[in-house]
C-alpha cells in the first residue's frame, strides 16, 4: 500500500511509537494514523483558476496519466519498484505499484485548457474554471 | 543486521534546530543493503539538488531538504488540504563501517538516493580454497 505523510515531525515520533504498539494485533499494516490514499492532493482556488497539486516522488512523466471529465479529476500512475541488485531491505516505507485517485472538483472546469506539470516529484495541475462557473458581474443601471 | 538495529534506535530522536519558520516533515525512506554498500532512498518531493544537505558525522547521517511553499500567500483559498509543504529532515545512526569519502548522492523526480559504501574492513570476503 502506498502511504503518504500528513503530519509534522514531532507527531511522527509519537505516531511511530503508536504504530509499533498496535502493529502486532492490528489487521493490515497497523498504520491507522496514516491516510490510506495515495497520492494526497491539495486543491486551492485563486481567481478564475483552480489548482491541484500532488506529491508523487519517483514517478516519471511516462508513468502518469491525468484526465478531467466534467468536474472530476483523475490521477493514475505507477511507481516503479526498487532498483536492481542483490539488496536486502532494512526498512521499507516507500510504497510501489499502481495508484489511482479521483477528485471531485467544486465546479466545472475548462477541460481543454487544463495543464499539468511534473517537476521534482510534484505534480501541479492548473484547471481554469469553466465560463459558466466564473463569477459574473452584473451591471446595475439606473432606470 | 547490526546496522538495522542501530538505525531503529536513534531514528527520529535527533531534533533539528530550526533557523526558519514552517513545518518540518520526516521523509519516508527505504534502507537497503548489499555486500558493497548501504543504499538509502528518501521521498523528498519538491526539493531541488541545491536545496539538499547531507551530512555524515560520527556515524550519523543527516538529511535536510529545504522545500519552499509552492502556493502564493494571500490569493489562494484552499478547498482541500491533505498534506503540508515544508522541509524534510531525518537522521540515521549508521555505525562506523561506512567509507565516508565515498558517499555519493543524487536526486531525481523527488527521490533522494544516497549510496553509502562500506569500508573494506567490513565487506564480506570470499576466500578461495586451493588444492594443495
Amino acid at each position: 500500500m502506498l502511504l503518504s505523510r500528513m503530519v509534522p515531525t514531532g507527531f511522527n515520533d509519537l505516531r511511530r511509537e503508536m504504530d509499533r504498539l498496535f502493529q502486532d494485533w492490528m489487521p493490515g499494516d497497523g498504520n491507522f494514523f496514516r491516510p490510506s490514499v495515495f497520492p494526497a492532493v491539495n486543491v486551492w482556488e485563486s481567481g478564475d483558476t483552480l489548482y491541484a497539486e500532488a506529491e508523487i516522488p519517483g514517478v516519471t512523466m511516462e508513468d502518469i496519466e491525468v484526465s478531467v471529465v466534467g468536474d472530476e479529476l483523475s490521477i493514475k500512475g505507477t511507481r516503479k519498484p526498487m532498483p536492481e541488485g542483490d539488496y536486502t531491505f532494512h526498512r521499507q516505507e516507500r510504497g510501489t505499484g499502481e495508484f489511482c485517485r479521483f477528485v471531485t472538483l467544486p465546479m466545472p472546469v475548462n477541460a481543454e485548457k487544463v495543464e499539468a506539470v511534473l517537476k521534482d516529484g510534484v505534480l501541479s495541475i492548473t484547471l481554469p474554471k469553466a465560463e459558466e462557473a466564473k463569477p459574473k458581474k452584473i451591471n446595475v443601471r439606473t432606470s | 543486521m547490526t546496522t538495522a538495529t542501530a538505525v531503529e534506535k536513534r531514528e527520529g530522536k535527533v531534533r533539528p534546530e530550526p533557523t526558519r519558520g514552517g513545518r518540518i516533515y520526516s521523509p519516508n525512506v527505504d534502507i537497503l543493503e548489499n555486500r558493497e554498500e548501504l543504499l538509502l532512498l528518501a521521498d523528498v518531493p519538491g526539493a531541488r539538488p541545491e536545496d539538499i544537505n547531507i551530512q555524515y558525522e560520527n556515524g550519523e547521517l543527516t538529511i535536510h531538504a529545504r522545500v519552499d511553499s509552492r502556493t502564493e500567500v494571500g490569493e489562494a483559498q484552499f478547498l482541500a488540504c491533505e498534506y503540508g509543504v515544508g522541509d524534510f529532515h531525518r537522521s540515521f545512526q549508521l555505525g562506523e563501517s561506512i567509507d565516508n569519502s565515498k558517499i555519493h548522492a543524487k536526486v531525481k523526480d523527488g527521490v533522494l538516493t544516497v549510496h553509502l559504501p562500506k569500508t573494506e574492513a567490513v565487506k564480506p570476503r570470499k576466500i578461495a580454497v586451493k588444492t594443495a
